[in-house]
């Protein structure tokens, strides 16, 4: 069952290596991860998607939160959330059937962000299962290319983590330049 | 590279290493760590020239064993820096705080495949806790702060920081206060949970069967006397990982003796009889647990280690409390109640049964010498006094069993690894962590063979260390799997050695050869006597083999026992108790 993690690190270089290194040797199937930017300077969010037991997933955590650069791990578990993917799909389009994509693309509120002579790209944001569904519905057309960001996710409400700041606090200083 | 500041990159190395209280590290120079190495000499610091970068980290992992202080290795870029792999994987495992400095090439080549340039932060980073990548003289300070304080704090481990050479020759101010390092206690236990207490002492107040199984975080956390305190209190027994051997003294009554694949019978038995396990700092190891299905089914577990990690990970528990086990165990202890389990410790006993009788140490020696015997001698000759530092394999077993541990950092070896050729190197750094301890190393033919060069660099230092040789002819261990697991055929465990006698003498060291049991102590008398390294070869008895077994993927009361002893055996002696 997939498992959602958000996790805060420092902005430095070699830390995405680190959270991928420890998943493969540690046998935790990673199904999405997604890394960048946060509300705070200097800082990283990843959300990564685990496909694993309860348990399982519970180790991992135990694991990220040994890591150095780490400075805070939330397992959104059954909390509400907020679970968004963007695809971007090219597909064939001639032009008996470009009106029925177009009207496709409508009913998922996706975008049209480029025509081509015989094919269009779709940009579509939404619940993985939304993604799914669409790419599902273009797949009879030909799908040309698809490429997916993977999962970005947020627990719905105020944000309730015990290590829970709001952005104006100081933040600890951290030695941006010293890590791999 | 900037011109500002009051120091160099590499005298700020220094100066560090010196306020961190380091006065020795071990090492070996190259052209990447050459402008450190350059300022070193300003410095009070004792370098131990290795034979090879692999030996600096076990030193440096001895030292750090033997003392509880942080151990400092020095090595160049490239094949340099490569050869460290083994040891901080050894330390990783063992949980030995050390810091590892590598010179690397200069900051404008990185990544072209400079001479002796390879990304060695990529390679050790499963095998350390952390590792830095340092290119400017200013980030120094701060990182090497950190690498102490990640390297002791929580689970300790090894950290290893990659230093390039424009960083070394670069200038920066030595700003000591503003490198005070903060991110590693981000990673401190979180507080204790007074529910999570409170069901323990519920366990440990119903539980008939009890048994404590002490691992290597009690000599970590420091807390041999609320172990001891526990135990006697609630009169629960204490089984012994093989890193616990020494936590714990030995000749405690309520020692049980070493646990796990060549643990006493009675001793894995009665954890798989009991009905409640306080694991105190161990891991449940695979050596330790045999088959997990059918491990100890009748018991509650409570599992307190400082790695939350380790909680469940390979037996689920009843309690689990991620803490410093002295924290925890001083929160518990005055609501442990008094308790007589008598009745729980005589079963044991009765379990014990005819084990002194199949012990191998009573075989008569009729000129065969047994490596039991030897362990068990020199355990009698030294009082149980001496700092014994094993290698990996029989020898290492044989040397639990027989060498019975009282004092903490007493035994010195390399469990979660297992790797050979630990021994000399770990000893060399023990003995100068501990100059006034008397320091054996116990190795066989084998592990010996692969890194006795490091007895030249005893013989530079000036460290009086003994080593004993158990030599079999046999990679011993490898050969009892395969006389026990591969119908007998001994691929590639033959292995011939070198007089080592005269090796000894080609080193400059006293040697000597011990072929009966009649010549060991005169033997051991004059080792320890000999000015400076002295080494013994003891020609054992060539296809023994380690008894009691669990074979691997076995359940742990699924033993393979001693084989009964010869007719005539004098029953003199139980474990643990053979009076000196």
């Amino acid at each position: 069952m997939p498992h959602v993690l958000v996790v805060y690190t420092d902005d430095e270089p070699g830390v995405l290596t680190r959270v991928a290194s420890l998943f493969r040797r540690r046998g935790f199937n990673i199904h999405s991860l997604t890394v960048g930017p946060t509300e705070r300077s200097r800082q990283s969010r990843m959300t990564i998607v685990v496909d694993a037991e309860e348990s399982t997933v519970r180790l991992a955590v135990e694991h990220l939160k040994k890591q150095v650069s780490v400075l805070e791990v939330q397992q959104l578990g059954d909390r509400p959330k907020v679970v968004r993917d963007l695809a971007l799909i090219r597909v064939a389009a001639g032009l008996d059937v470009r009106s029925e994509i177009l009207q496709l693309a409508q009913v998922f509120r996706a975008n049209v962000v480029d025509i081509a002579g015989d094919s269009l790209a779709i940009e579509c944001t939404g619940g993985p299962d939304k993604i799914d569904a669409l790419v599902d519905a273009l797949r009879p057309f030909g799908i040309l290319e698809l490429g997916r960001t993977g999962a970005v996710a947020m627990a719905r409400g105020i944000r309730a983590s015990p290590q829970s700041r709001p952005v104006a606090a100081p933040q600890p200083a951290s030695n941006q330049a010293m890590s791999v | 590279m900037s011109q500002a500041g009051t120091h160099t990159g590499a005298q700020l190395i220094w100066e560090c290493l010196t306020r961190e209280g380091v006065a020795t590290v071990f090492g070996y120079p190259g052209g990447a760590i050459l402008p450190t190495y350059d300022a070193m000499v300003d410095f009070p610091i004792r370098h131990v020239l290795v034979r090879h970068e692999q030996s600096a980290v076990h030193m440096a992992d001895g030292y750090a064993r033997a003392s509880g202080r942080v151990g400092v290795v020095v090595a160049t870029s490239g094949p340099g820096a490569t050869n460290l792999v083994t040891g901080l994987a050894t330390a990783m495992m063992d949980s030995t705080p050390l810091v590892a400095i590598t010179g690397q090439v200069g900051s404008g080549v990185l990544g072209t495949d400079a001479f002796q340039e390879v990304d060695i932060t990529g390679i050790t980073l499963p095998v350390t806790k952390h590792n830095y990548l340092v290119t400017r003289a200013a980030d120094i300070v701060p990182v090497l702060r950190e690498a102490f304080a990640v390297a002791k704090s929580g689970r300790p481990g090894p950290v290893l920081v990659d230093i390039t050479k424009d960083a070394q020759q670069g200038r920066a101010d030595m700003d000591w206060e503003a490198a005070e390092p903060i991110r590693h206690l981000r990673h401190l236990p979180p507080p204790l949970d007074p529910e999570a207490l409170a069901r323990a002492l519920d366990l440990i107040r119903h539980a008939k069967r009890p048994i404590i199984l002490a691992g290597h975080g009690i000599q970590m956390s420091g807390a041999r006397a609320e172990v001891l305190a526990l135990a006697e209190r609630a009169d629960i027994p204490f089984a012994l990982t093989l890193l616990g051997l020494g936590a714990v003294p030995a000749t405690h009554p309520l020692s049980l003796g070493m646990m796990g694949m060549h643990g006493e019978a009675w001793v894995n038995r009665a954890i798989q009889e009991a009905d409640l396990l306080l694991a105190f700092g161990m891991r449940f190891d695979d050596r330790v647990t045999g088959k997990l299905k059918e491990y100890a089914p009748h018991a509650k577990k409570i599992h307190i280690d400082i790695d939350a990690s380790e909680l469940g990970k390979n037996v689920p528990v009843d309690v689990a409390i991620a803490g410093d086990l002295l924290t925890v165990l001083r929160a518990l202890l005055p609501d442990v109640p008094v308790a007589d389990r008598s009745k729980w410790l005589k079963q044991i006993r009765s379990w014990r049964g005819d084990s002194a009788v199949r012990d191998i140490k009573n075989l008569p020696d009729e000129g065969h010498l047994y490596a039991a015997h030897v362990m068990h001698d020199l355990w009698r000759l030294t009082e149980g006094k001496a700092v014994v530092v094993t290698d990996v394999g029989q020898h290492q077993m044989w040397e639990a069993q027989y060498y019975h541990h009282d004092a903490e950092r007493s035994l010195i070896t390399s469990g979660g690894a297992g790797t050979m050729g630990f021994a000399l190197p770990a000893a060399i750094g023990a003995k100068l962590a501990r100059p006034e301890a008397e320091v054996w190393v116990v190795a066989g033919d084998g592990g010996f063979q692969m890194t006795f060069a490091e007895l030249m660099t005893a013989v530079q230092e000036g460290v009086k260390v003994n080593i004993a040789i158990i030599n079999n002819g046999f990679l011993g261990m490898v050969r009892q799997w395969q006389a026990l697991f591969y119908e007998g055929r001994y691929a590639a465990t033959p292995i011939l050695s070198p007089d080592f006698v005269k090796l000894a003498g080609a080193f400059g060291i006293h040697g000597q050869r011990v072929d009966t049991r009649a010549e060991l102590a005169g033997a051991v008398a004059e080792a320890r006597a000999a000015e400076g390294a002295a080494l013994i070869e003891f020609r054992v008895e060539q296809e023994d083999s380690v008894y009691p077994m669990v074979p691997a993927g076995a359940a742990l009361h699924e033993m393979i026992r001693r084989p009964n002893a010869k007719a005539g055996a004098s029953a003199i002696a139980e474990t643990g108790s053979d009076p000196v």
